[in-house]
């Protein structure tokens, strides 16, 4: 069952995570987009999805911090796990705070305002479902497991982390998964369906950040299509003349 | 001197009927689609007047195009490359739908299936957004002929500074129509927006296009654009644009606009024009001399010297013969009578428009006095500042000199030519008077009264020595690749679309070579209906019967 639960399941996630936005990039090209509804409502969007976006990324950077960076390199620098445990709950609750009322904004007008929540697709909606599962399981590990203590003392840093970079580095630890509080295994798994679930919806648009706005000239030239007129596809064989 | 080619549009609005047809053939082209609804990458309007989206032109609020900063750099309006990501999930200044309209349908189906009633049933807008039963308040032409001017009208943007000079009671207010596509600019501000560079200026013919694999509907472009003519596809969360219908353009056809426009308005032509000097022209300080900044990047393709550095920067020759032809190129440049429209916005636009003379004639001729003659014209167009000063806020930053000079063009040709009609002598010191001379104002007579098609659309084919990989003439040894292969293997309709040249050569010979006229046994059977009358089954019309019989 661990074996199950914390090597296989995760890893097939992950596989569907990866081929399905190769896929997904390869043969809808035109449906990958951020179906933004701006165009119907403004006032609640303004400022629940400013909310939702920067908090998520913080959310993004602390599961980074703490997943992938592993305690001793932290103690090599100088920060104690006190100091640790402050910047990662005080981090964590205001970003994770932010993600969830910015969340509970847009989702409050996803249902109330019609044209929105016609243009709700099946998809956004079981996305939605376990995107905020996995915010709210998340919010509970930091207050309650972190800040209370309820179900005993559990450094994250030495179990989840430790096999999430096993994970990574294909060499699994399931053990160390199996011994985590309930709080976290549910977080983990709901976010490795969400991984899976990933390139079918509309987070896809999270890889298209466009960082490249940054650098690139203002005023983008391109040369007509090198494909011929009409509908003729180019055939293999002999290239085209160059010109 | 770095040469490129622009395919360009003139409007002449005095000829504009404001009959919409334009607006109509681009939409059932191009948007007739869901979630387009409310796009009109054509649209004409009433000014003095809202425009659409409504009051578009009010940069303070919609802060699209550029600015100039202290430094003399140009700027987007809307802010930086880091403003914009930052703003990136939910933008500042993007029109809502109700800026537009909300886009509806009728519920015909109560008509067709009402029960007899005392009164007539009535089909209910329905909206095309929530579904929902709404009422209809706004269209894309609701002010449409002045309609409700004192409420709307009067609140143009172009009429601020001007608003206590100009009655907008009915009987006295000037009006004239506008049509607008995408401007096609030199400087297009919509894609240096786009976050994503989907929004591209195609080298050829300057054509700007959205990429449609590539838009990730980040909606920056509509702010972005200062003529509102970036629309977003709600339905498929990407940035649709005005095409200058560029399948049309590359065989050499007009836009639909063009081609569907009854008074036969549109000019287009090619503009060759040195982008080396575009930044520079645009980023010029005095608002009012960004028209001659605009005209000075276009090079005369007369000019043996422009013409050698074209051929170097890769120009075809027939496309350096086609802007020689260039109507656009002679309104623009040679007569001097066309004009940007909202040069201010510093994006350089493409498509020209010449002003209306027409509020000036209508009140000289309600006057009683004689609307052709020249000296009532020039001082009508002297003392009726208003006219003057709004097309001024529209096509030169406010700037009245070039409007003044190219009315007074206008009103010269229509004295000079009335003169040559009515077969007195033709006044020389008509066109002396605007520095024309007698030859010049006839041959721009020709232009914008009575030029033919091929004059009024100079448009080079996309490059002819392509031509061979043109779908239909297929000179291409192409059939022995089609057919067989493996090109079906996932079933009818994968692999590449076979090109309807060789689809009909194969109907072509499978009709020569098969043994029977009507029904060959092993394809599907074919019957001339005409020779039909009705009675019996004339064999092959109808399929086998199947002789088990059940």
């Amino acid at each position: 069952m661990n074996v199950f639960l914390w090597v296989i399941v995760p890893y097939l996630c992950l596989a569907v995570f990866v081929v399905g936005h190769v896929w997904r990039y390869r043969y809808d090209k035109f449906g990958w987009t951020t179906r933004s509804s701006q165009l119907y409502e403004d006032r609640l969007l303004r400022l629940g999805s400013p909310l939702f976006h920067f908090g998520m990324l913080g959310v993004v950077g602390g599961h980074v911090i703490g997943l992938l960076v592993p305690r001793s390199w932290t103690e090599a620098v100088g920060i104690d796990d006190h100091l640790y445990h402050y910047a990662a709950v005080g981090g964590g609750l205001v970003a994770g705070f932010m993600a969830l009322v910015g969340m509970s904004i847009l989702i409050y007008r996803r249902r109330t305002v019609g044209p929105v929540f016609s243009a709700t697709t099946v998809m956004d909606k079981v996305m939605y479902a376990f995107l905020a599962a996995a915010i709210v399981l998340g919010m509970w590990n930091t207050i309650a497991g972190s800040i209370f203590s309820l179900g005993g003392e559990y450094n994250y840093r030495e179990g989840v982390s430790v096999w999430y970079r096993s994970f990574l580095a294909f060499q699994p630890d399931a053990d160390l998964m199996a011994e985590a509080p309930i709080g976290f295994q549910l977080h983990a798994l709901v976010a490795f369906a969400l991984f899976a679930l990933w390139p079918f919806t509309r987070l896809v648009h999270v890889f298209s950040a466009p960082l490249g706005y940054l650098t690139r000239p203002y005023v983008v030239y391109r040369s007509r299509d090198d494909r011929p007129l009409g509908n003729a596809a180019p055939r293999r064989g002999w290239d085209q003349v160059p010109r | 001197m770095r040469v490129m080619a622009q395919m360009a549009m003139v409007m002449n609005l005095d000829k504009c009927i404001g009959c919409h047809t334009c607006s109509v053939t681009c939409k059932q082209a191009w948007t007739n689609r869901a979630g387009t609804e409310y796009v009109w990458f054509n649209n004409v309007e009433t000014r003095p007047g809202l425009g659409y989206p409504r009051t578009y032109e009010d940069q303070d609020e919609w802060q699209g195009g550029w600015i100039r900063k202290p430094n003399g750099r140009l700027e987007l309006r809307a802010g930086g490359r880091w403003k914009k990501l930052l703003t990136i999930f939910s933008n500042p200044k993007l029109p809502s739908i109700n800026d537009y309209y909300e886009p509806w349908t009728y519920d015909y189906e109560t008509l067709l299936n009402s029960p007899q009633t005392d009164t007539f049933p009535v089909a209910r807008p329905k909206s095309l957004i929530s579904g929902k039963d709404m009422n209809v308040e706004w269209s894309a032409n609701w002010d449409d002929d002045l309609g409700g001017s004192q409420e709307h009208a009067a609140r143009d943007v172009m009429l601020k500074g001007i608003e206590d000079k100009v009655k907008l009671e009915f009987e006295q207010t000037f009006m004239f129509y506008l049509p607008r596509i995408c401007e096609h600019c030199l400087n297009p501000s919509c894609a240096a927006s786009c976050p994503s560079g989907a929004i591209y200026k195609r080298e050829e013919d300057g054509i700007v296009l959205v990429d449609q694999d590539r838009c990730r509907g980040w909606r920056m472009c509509v702010s972005g654009c200062p003529y509102k003519k970036i629309y977003f596809n709600h339905k498929t969360g990407k940035a649709e644009k005005c095409t200058f219908c560029y399948p049309r353009i590359e065989v050499g056809i007009p836009t639909v606009c063009s081609e569907t426009c009854v008074g036969r308005l549109r000019y287009i032509g090619l503009v060759l024009y040195d982008a080396d000097k575009v930044l520079e022209a645009a980023s010029i300080e005095d608002e009012h001399a960004l028209y001659d900044a605009q005209r000075a990047c276009f090079l005369d393709p007369d000019d043996p010297e422009v013409q050698r550095a074209a051929e170097q920067a890769g120009i075809p020759g027939d496309w350096i013969e086609a802007a020689k032809k260039s109507p656009v190129w002679a309104l623009i440049n040679r007569y001097e009578v066309a004009l940007p429209l909202h040069p201010e916005y510093r994006t350089m636009p493409m498509v020209w428009y010449i002003p209306p003379l027409s509020p000036v004639v209508d009140v000289v001729r309600d006057t009683g006095e004689d609307a052709e003659d020249r000296v009532n014209l020039f001082a009508a167009i002297d003392t009726l500042r208003i006219p003057v000063e709004y097309l001024a806020n529209l096509f030169t930053a406010g700037h009245t000199e070039p409007v003044d000079k190219v009315l007074k063009k206008l009103a010269a040709m229509r004295s000079y030519m009335r003169d040559i009609n009515l077969g007195r002598d033709p006044d020389e010191s008509i066109p002396a008077a605007v520095g024309m001379t007698g030859e010049e104002m006839y041959e721009m007579f020709r232009l914008l009264a009575i030029a033919k098609y091929s004059e009024r659309y100079v448009i080079p084919t996309a490059h002819a020595e392509q031509a061979h990989a043109l779908e239909e003439l297929a000179t291409e040894c192409a059939v022995s690749d089609y057919g067989g292969g493996q090109q079906d293997l996932f079933g009818e309709g994968s692999g590449y679309p076979t090109p309807v040249a060789v689809e009909n050569f194969r109907m072509l010979q499978d009709r020569q070579t098969s043994d029977t006229l009507a029904s060959p046994s092993d394809k599907s059977s074919r019957v001339n209906l005409l020779n039909w009358d009705g009675k019996g089954t004339p064999e092959g019309l109808f399929p086998p019967r199947d002789e088990g019989g059940s």
